[in-house]
Parts: C-alpha cells; structure tokens; sequence
C-alpha cells in the first residue's frame, strides 16, 4: 500500500463566529489530484491557507511526508514541497515577467533541488514560461509584469509554483478568468505533472475543465466536508446539487 | 464613415542613445561623450570640489560635508524604500552610529581611525535588531515607528542622563585634514551608490523588490521575508551610520541633536525631489536642496516658507522626480503624431 504523502484530520478554523474549516479531514497519495468545490465562501480558500500556513488551524493536523506540518511558518512549508498559487494573481509589477521567476528559481528549495549555481537562472526562467505557454520568442517575456492580461498572470502564477519543484501543487481558482483556449492549452501541462508524480489540489468553479484532470473531489459547504469520492458519483448527490443549485422549495402536497 | 484626425505626444529614443547603446559607440567620439559625459562630470566634480578650499571657503565645504551626509541617509532611505520598507526616522540610524562612536572616543579614548568602522558595523547590527520586532509591520505602520524611535532615544537619553545627558560628550577627536575628510566622504557616497545599484538589480536584491510588491508571492517562494528584511535594514543602516559616526568627530561631540528631527526629513525631501527608486535621484536632490537651504538663509523666516514652496512644486509638477526627469530629456524626445480614428457610423 502506497502510504499517503498528506493526511490532514479534523481540520478546525473559526474567524470570529463563522466556522469557516469545520472537522475536514482527507488523504491524498502521491500523484493523486483533488478537487476541492463548492459556493462562494464555503472555506475553499481558508483551507487552502489552512494546509500551505498562512492561517494558523485552531484545531486538527496536517502531516505532510509523515511530518507534522500543523501551524508551521508558511516558508518551511513550501521549502518542504507545497507550493500554493493565489486566487488574485498579484504579480511583482515593476519586474520583467522573467525576472518574476527569478525569486522562485532562486528560493533556498529550488536552489537545493537544483544543485548548486549551475545554469543560467534567467535561461531557466524564460524556459519554465515557456512551459505554461508563453511565447518565447515574442516580447512577453520581456515586458513589464504590471501591464500582462490576466489570463498571462494566471499562468505566471502556475509558472511561480512550478518553479519550485513542489511534491504537492496547490492551485486556487487557476482557470477563472481564463479564456477556453487559454484553458485548453494549461490542461495538457497540468496532465504531465500529475503523471511525473506531484500530487494536484485545485480549488475549482469551472468543473468540466476540472474534471478532466482530477481522481478525487471533495465539496464544503459551510466550512464542512459535505461529501468526498469520485466526481461523476458526487456530483448526483442531493445534498452537493442543493448546496449548489439550492434546495427544492417543500410544498405541502 | 469619417474619420477623425488627432494629435497625441509620443516619446522616442534619440538617434545618439540608440547609436550609443553597443559597441560601435567606441566607433565615435560625439557618442562616447554622450555616454560618458553625464558621470564624468559628476566624478570629476567630487574630485576637484574639496581642492578648492581657498575658492570657495571653509563654509561651503561644510555645507558640502553635510550635502554628503544627506546623500548616505537619502541612499539609505531609498535602500529601505525598494525592501517596501518606509523609514520617516534616519536620524535613528543616524544617531545610533553617532553615539557609539562618540561613546568609545570619549570613555575609552578610541582614535577615528577605530570607532568610525565600529560603530558603522556594530551600530548596524544594533539598529537591524532594534527594528527586527516591527518588520512584520508594513507601509505607514512601519514609518510611525521609524519617526517615533530617535523621538524615544532622545527623551530616553536626557530623562536617564546616560551616554552624557543633555550635555552629551564633546572634545572627541577630529579627523584632521579638511581634503582627507571629504574624499573620505565621498569615497563612502560612490561606494554606496554603486554599490546599492549593484544590490538592488541582483538576484538577491530581487527579493527585495519582491518583498516591496507583493511579500505573500515571496513567503510562498519560501522565503523567510522577516530575515531579508533584518539583513535589508542592515545593510540600508551602513552608510547612515557610517554618516552618524563620521559627523560626530567632525563636529567633535555627540548628543542629543544627533537624533534630531533634520535626520530624517532632509533625506525624505531629498528624496522626494530627486525621485525615488534611483539612489542617484536622492543624491541629486540632496546636491539641489542642501546649498539652496543655505542661500535662502538671507530671506531669515521666509527661508523656510520658499523652501517649503519648492517642495510643493516638486511633488506636484514632478512626482517622478528630478533624475527620471533629466534622464529621459537626455535619452528621449517627444514630438506629436498624428493619428486617424475612424468611425463607423
């Protein structure tokens, strides 16, 4: 049996009154891909800060690799293998977009991961955004990262993950705001990761394109797990279609 | 349809910057000067300026002591500034390095030669532990504490009457030589120039602007952006000590003006007149604002209204600053184009 490469168990976090991680707890193997769904506010995000330790857990654990990652400073999480991208993809505006990547090349985990000074840190980067689907030859790589559309600081953000060299990859809303053919061109890439062996979570509103991708999903609602498993048998449950479509009004008949 | 014509500005590189900008520049001597003008003038004044003692007199070259001075606290500054890093308190920096040189003249009787590196080195690592507790504050939080920190030493010095009191500690030492000291000087100014622009455009300053921009995106690089920060007003608190230590031999004697308020707002205004995100934009305006402070002395109490006047129009007219200003008429010319908008009815 392959053990688990995270398990988090009875995850608990409150903001004030709202429970916004209510006792979620699920297990992912290496080179499984998780979904996370569900509405507006139903934690996605506060769990997704919860696993990478920008939110301290008021409660539960988080091993990571057998490790107790539970309340670590973000960074050491990260230099141990999570890398996470952000919902609003806030770029360094005043560097070239290479140069973006240059901070991540350039981190203590991808400087020990790579070996040394070896290569080109700037031929590193172009090649790396070249892979989520820049143009290389154009002037894009080039430019002022402050004046790229967004469906480009979507891909840098992928790009700033990958950059890392993450055992788990953790993407929050990557395809929102996203053209379909912008989309159509990140699947393929996120396909290959998965199949090196990196372990997937995306938090996701656009679900065919999600599905394509990922083993496992898993729906909050109210910061609780309201249901986990394949996505063709989850997605037919009553309580995930009333969660999302609402439920049906009871008449007395 | 009809189509519309009108007129916008549009800038584009002179011929001469585009010819100078490879090799072939060494091709003709107009386009050498073009490129190398600009900084020889600048270096070559540095080095004729303290030779002219008998020119310009003993005051000017005080007042060229103290335009240096300026220029290191505005090089920190703007050091700081690329971390994200708002200081409104130099004079902390300023009379930390000030003090402990000051301290070790005057109670172990320590020569220049000694207390200056000292107190530039161990004063940095005192100054970066000071603030080490509020880096995790941001944008003004940080410069509140900043402004408050030299207020707080300064009161905390003349309540407890350590380190000399009100009185201070005077009789220290001089740097002989008026020549030594402002090549000294500005050797230390081109030193941090340079050096900071180096810094800045590394990888490793990098993380510094990426601190500055967005410091999430850099922790979840994996970075420990409290530990860049220490070493970023480490290294930003150097040339301001530096400054501290140098001016309390030159004035021989130390106390409680070295935290005064002149610290931290004659870089600020430097600063902001000669732009910031440069280091030479600082050094322009210190260079601008110093001797001008002290020709208006003539206006008496008007002197400080002219000033403020100035500044005024400086962040109003020209936010970017001086240097970007000057940088782009010497590189740039803008002229009019003239567009066709078409309109379909």
């Amino acid at each position: 049996m392959i053990e688990p490469i995270i398990k988090i168990s009875n995850l608990c976090k409150s903001f004030g009154g709202t429970k916004a991680t209510n006792d979620v707890s699920f297990e992912l193997k290496p080179g499984e891909a998780l979904g996370i769904i569900g509405p507006n506010g139903s934690g996605k995000s506060t769990l997704i800060n919860l696993i990478s330790g920008f939110v301290k857990p008021d409660k539960g654990q988080i091993l990571f690799k057998g490790i107790n990652i539970t309340g670590m400073a973000p960074h050491k999480i990260v230099n141990l293998g999570i890398a996470r991208s952000f919902q609003m993809s806030r770029p360094f505006y005043n560097m070239s977009v290479f140069k973006n990547l240059i901070i991540p090349i350039s981190s203590p985990r991808a400087r020990k991961l790579r070996g040394g000074k070896y290569g080109d840190l700037d031929e590193a980067a172009i090649h790396l955004l070249e892979e989520v689907g820049f143009e290389r030859d154009s002037q894009v790589p080039y430019k002022e990262a402050g004046a790229l559309p967004h469906g480009y600081l979507k891909r840098l953000e992928l790009a700033r993950c990958l950059a890392l060299e993450p055992d788990i990859v953790i993407l929050d809303e990557l395809f929102s705001g996203m053209s379909m053919s912008e989309i159509a061109s990140v699947v393929p890439l996120l396909e290959r990761i998965k199949k090196e062996g990196k372990t997937l979570i995306m938090v996701e509103h656009r679900l065919t394109e999600l599905f394509k991708i990922i083993d496992k999903i898993i729906v909050l609602n109210f910061g609780m797990k309201i249901a986990e498993g394949l996505p063709r048998d989850v997605m037919t449950q009553d309580e995930v279609t009333s969660a999302y479509l609402g439920s049906e009004v009871k008449t007395g008949a | 349809m009809r189509t519309n014509l009108s007129h916008r500005k549009e800038r584009i590189d002179r011929g001469i910057k585009v010819r100078s900008d490879d090799i072939f520049v060494l091709a003709s001597m107009r386009d050498l000067l073009y490129v190398i003008l600009p900084k020889a003038i600048v270096i070559l004044a540095m080095l004729i300026l303290p030779l002219l003692k008998d020119v310009v007199g003993m005051y000017w070259l005080n007042v060229l002591v103290t335009t240096l001075v300026v220029i290191l606290l505005a090089l920190s500054w703007d050091l700081l500034a690329s971390a994200g890093l708002v200081s409104l308190g130099q004079a902390f920096f300023f009379g930390v390095g000030s003090y402990i040189a000051g301290y070790l003249s005057f109670k172990f009787g320590w020569s220049p030669l000694f207390t200056i590196p000292t107190a530039t080195l161990v004063g940095s690592i005192i100054c970066a532990l000071f603030l080490y507790p509020v880096l995790r504050l941001r944008g003004i939080y940080f410069g509140l504490i900043t402004f408050a920190l030299p207020l707080l030493l300064a009161r905390l010095i003349e309540a407890t009457k350590v380190l000399g009191g009100t009185e201070g500690m005077s009789a220290l030492p001089p740097i002989p030589g008026m020549t030594g000291k402002l090549y000294l000087l500005m050797f230390v100014v081109l030193l941090t120039l340079f050096g900071f622009r180096r810094l800045i455009s590394s990888n490793y300053g990098l993380v510094f602007q990426g601190i500055r921009d967005n410091d999430r995106a850099v922790i979840a690089a994996g970075y420990n952006i409290q530990w860049y920060k220490t070493q970023a007003v480490f290294i930003a608190a150097l040339p301001a000590t530096f400054a501290g230590a140098f001016v309390a031999h030159h004035f021989q004697f130390v106390g409680v003006p070295a935290f005064a308020m002149d610290y931290s707002i004659l870089p600020l205004t430097a600063v902001v007149v000669g732009g910031a995100g440069t280091f030479i934009g600082g050094a322009l305006g210190a260079v601008i604002l110093m001797p001008l402070s002290e020709i208006l002395r003539e206006f008496g109490s008007l002197r400080v209204v002219i000033y403020s006047l100035l500044l005024l129009l400086f962040s109003i007219g020209l936010p970017e600053g001086l240097f970007k200003y000057v940088k782009r008429k010497y590189s740039q010319i803008e002229r009019l184009t003239t567009m066709e908008e078409v309109k379909h009815d």
